[in-house]
């Protein structure tokens, strides 16, 4: 018995501590709650890899430079704590595609958040068609005439200005020294070895900058775009380059943005919401269940801060979904304990003793307890496989919501009840364990 | 058992209920929402007043937007729906929707590309084949031992019926909701099919769980009890604890309706009608089915 209480007296204080932990550490503290999008404001953009130039082997490569090239273009800006990541979307949009999500807390203004990630130009090499003819080539027959080379913008390791020395150029010309990496220089040696004679397309965003034609291999990994830059613009390329030549052209294919101020009422609400659904849960339970209602309460009270901190230890990322998710979850979490004190007031009908009951009565309710929370996980890892980044939010705070409560409902309310230890069967305890119309 | 007793009373209800609901589908039909459909959803909030309309509509026609609807949203916003944006009807967006002094911010603003809005209506129609499957595999999988007078199956059977009810009352509500409000069907009102399928199937578990186990003490006791008298009893003591758990996640739906952000709150009614049709199907048509199965079978 003394054991029990002493659990139950840990149970209160160590729920009392992560409250206080949780409640302290807030919005701002060491460990804030990590807020979406839609609840802090910012701007989520989708793109759409165009894969077609690269071979099968290659995609998850090219994705994770694109990644890359991406995360180092949104830092360079300033964004705080942005997030880019690769997806691929299988067959069910009708043929696969290789996403780019970049999501810019913060930035507000959708053009803007396009525009910075758009500025990172795209840089391709194509070899000449063995039949075609070079003065044939007008912009608009440039796709006929060139068919894409073995390297891609992403084996290039830097770029830098220089000004042209070399005999038959122009004297002075700013160019555009181009540095591979290892990988790049190989493949560069290779192919310049093997393409002796042929022109060598360097293009930029899909236009032709500079075709220069192969004249013998080159085996240091390094290229020259010349192309009739000013100073300026071949300083603004080198950079543009530096900070990071996309492997692949992207198109954009869906945004989100949402203000700042509308996420803040969203969170005000959210929280509104649920500080008054716990009020009504637990003011129901008290009302209908006496004294096991007030466990089931504080119970309740064990299962939100623990969630809480769940939240802030995972770290799980709250939407607004995901708030709905856990209101719906407090409404939840007392369900196991209705079905117990339920079953308690049935056994203690019954004629057991109050001991007796409560035993009988968890351990009777857990069959319906265990199938129907195993559906509810059923929904919440459908959601989640189905989710887009919304849906993923609130079937997660869902999925934890439903396995918490099981754990919180059933063991800390079983552990106060024991530890009140009541054994007699007065009136009064019948009353305090009585129910609704009952005695 | 009343309920029992009057089981074909209730299948009346429970056939009207669905009938009505199914015409609400057929007229006013479901309109699908950007997620699905694709396109662009624009929210813009004044500082005061709104301006009028047809100031805003001329503006925007004078900046080239074409084939757009403005909507009243609120009392100082409005609500731009429009084909895809070019980067220039982009940029300028919020000094088109200005007009003299009120300047617009835009609070929202939504682009969705056509293969996102088919790759999630497949996904949808998928997850939810997927949820009925699962629960109807795991329903029949959790009364397993259970096969007199009626087989693991039909539980699982009759489940799904119920769970088919479920579902079709609150798509119907929202047909109804979509004709006054233009509530729009997206992936948050399939997450909340999805979740009130999960949910309504614990009062119906609870009810068969009773069943199932009133079943065996009535074997291990050698008690001649008729399935009707059986079940009728199981119902009637579970009767409460299936509306008290209801309830409790009713008021929280309740509340997150009228307090919570203005984001979950057509995904809030959704599930307060629902959980309500989930609750009054695992009562009033599952066990009653359950009764009339096994009548079939004796006969």
């Amino acid at each position: 018995m003394m054991q029990r209480r002493l659990i139950a007296f840990l149970i209160l204080l160590v729920g009392t501590g992560i409250g206080w932990y949780v409640y302290s550490s807030g919005y701002s503290g060491s460990r804030p709650f990590k807020l979406g999008l839609d609840l802090s404001g910012g701007t989520q953009l989708v793109y759409r890899a165009n894969l077609s130039a690269i071979g099968q082997t290659d995609v998850g490569d090219s994705m994770a430079s694109l990644r890359d090239t991406i995360e180092r273009r949104v830092n360079l800006f300033g964004v705080s704590e942005p997030i880019v990541q690769t997806q691929h979307a299988g067959t069910l949009a009708g043929r696969p595609e290789e996403r780019l999500i970049v999501e810019l807390p913060g930035v507000t203004d959708t053009q803007k958040a396009i525009d910075l990630i758009g500025q990172t130009p795209v840089l391709e090499f194509r070899l000449l068609k063995e039949d075609a003819i070079l003065s044939d080539i007008s912009t608009s027959t440039v796709n006929k005439y060139f068919e894409s080379a073995a390297i891609t913008g992403k084996d290039l390791k830097s770029a830098q200005i220089q000004f042209n020395q070399a005999i038959g150029g122009v004297p002075n010309e700013p160019v555009v020294l181009l540095t591979f990496n290892a990988d790049g220089t190989r493949i560069f040696a290779n192919l310049t070895k093997e393409n002796v004679g042929r022109y060598f397309g360097m293009f930029l965003d899909g236009s032709p900058i500079s075709i220069p034609s192969i004249n013998e291999s080159i085996p240091d990994g390094k290229a020259v775009i010349s192309g009739n830059f000013t100073p300026e613009g071949a300083k603004e390329l080198a950079r543009n380059l530096n900070y990071g030549a996309l492997p692949v052209p992207i198109e954009l294919i869906s945004t989100q943005t949402v203000a700042g101020t509308l996420g803040e009422e969203a969170v005000r609400d959210g929280v509104m919401a649920g500080v008054w659904g716990v009020i009504a849960v637990i003011f129901f339970m008290m009302f209908w269940y006496r004294l096991p209602g007030l466990l089931a309460a504080i119970a309740l009270l064990v299962y939100i801060v623990a969630v809480l901190l769940l939240f802030k230890l995972i770290p799980v990322t709250l939407t607004a979904a995901g708030i709905a998710a856990f209101i719906l979850s407090i409404g939840m979490a007392v369900d196991a304990n209705i079905l117990i004190f339920e079953r308690t007031r049935e056994e203690l009908e019954a004629g057991k003793n109050t001991r007796e009951a409560i035993t009988d009565g968890f351990a009777r309710a857990w069959p319906s307890i265990r199938d129907s929370n195993i559906s509810s996980i059923i929904t919440a890892v459908i959601l989640f496989w189905f989710g887009t980044s919304l849906i993923k939010g609130f079937a997660l705070v869902f999925g934890i919501g439903v396995l918490v409560s099981m754990l919180t409902a059933i063991s800390v309310s079983r552990t106060f009840l024991m530890a009140l230890g009541i054994e007699a069967k007065t009136g009064l305890v019948r009353f305090l364990f009585g129910s609704g119309t009952h005695a | 058992m009343f309920i029992i007793r009057h089981k074909n009373l209730f299948f009346c209800l429970t056939g009207a209920l669905v009938l009505a609901s199914l015409i609400s589908i057929l007229v006013f039909g479901l309109k699908l929402g950007l997620d699905f459909t694709g396109g662009t959803l624009i929210e813009v909030r004044y500082d005061g007043m709104r301006p009028a309309s047809n100031a805003i509509v001329k503006s925007l026609e004078d900046a080239g937007f074409t084939g757009f609807s403005l909507r009243e949203s609120g009392t100082n916003g409005y609500t731009l729906r429009m084909h895809a944006l070019t980067d220039l009807q982009r940029g300028k967006l919020s000094a088109t929707m200005s007009y003299e002094t009120a300047t617009a911010h835009i609070d929202q603003l939504t682009e969705v590309g056509p293969t996102i809005g088919k790759e999630l209506r497949n996904k949808s129609f998928i997850a939810l084949a997927l949820v009925l499957l699962c629960i109807l595999l795991f329903i029949a999988f959790a009364f397993r031992k259970v096969s007199e007078p009626v087989s693991s199956w039909t539980y699982g059977l009759i489940a799904l019926i119920t769970l088919i009810h479920d579902v079709i009352v609150p798509v119907g509500f929202f047909a109804i909701l979509g004709s006054i409000t233009g509530a729009q069907v997206d992936t948050l009102f399939v997450t909340a099919i999805l979740t009130i399928l999960g949910f309504s199937i614990h009062d119906t578990i609870v009810v068969f769980d009773r069943v199932r186990e009133n079943l065996r003490v009535n074997q291990e006791r050698n008690r001649r009890e008729d399935f009707a008298e059986t079940a009728g009893r199981s119902l009637g003591q579970t009767f409460v604890r299936s509306v008290n758990t209801s309830l409790t996640v009713l008021f929280t739906l309740a509340i997150l309706y009228f307090v919570g952000p203005e984001s979950t709150s057509d995904f809030a009614l959704t599930l307060l009608v629902g959980i309500t049709a989930g609750t009054y199907s695992s009562i009033f048509l599952a066990t009653p089915l359950l009764v009339a199965v096994e009548k079939k079978r004796t006969k």
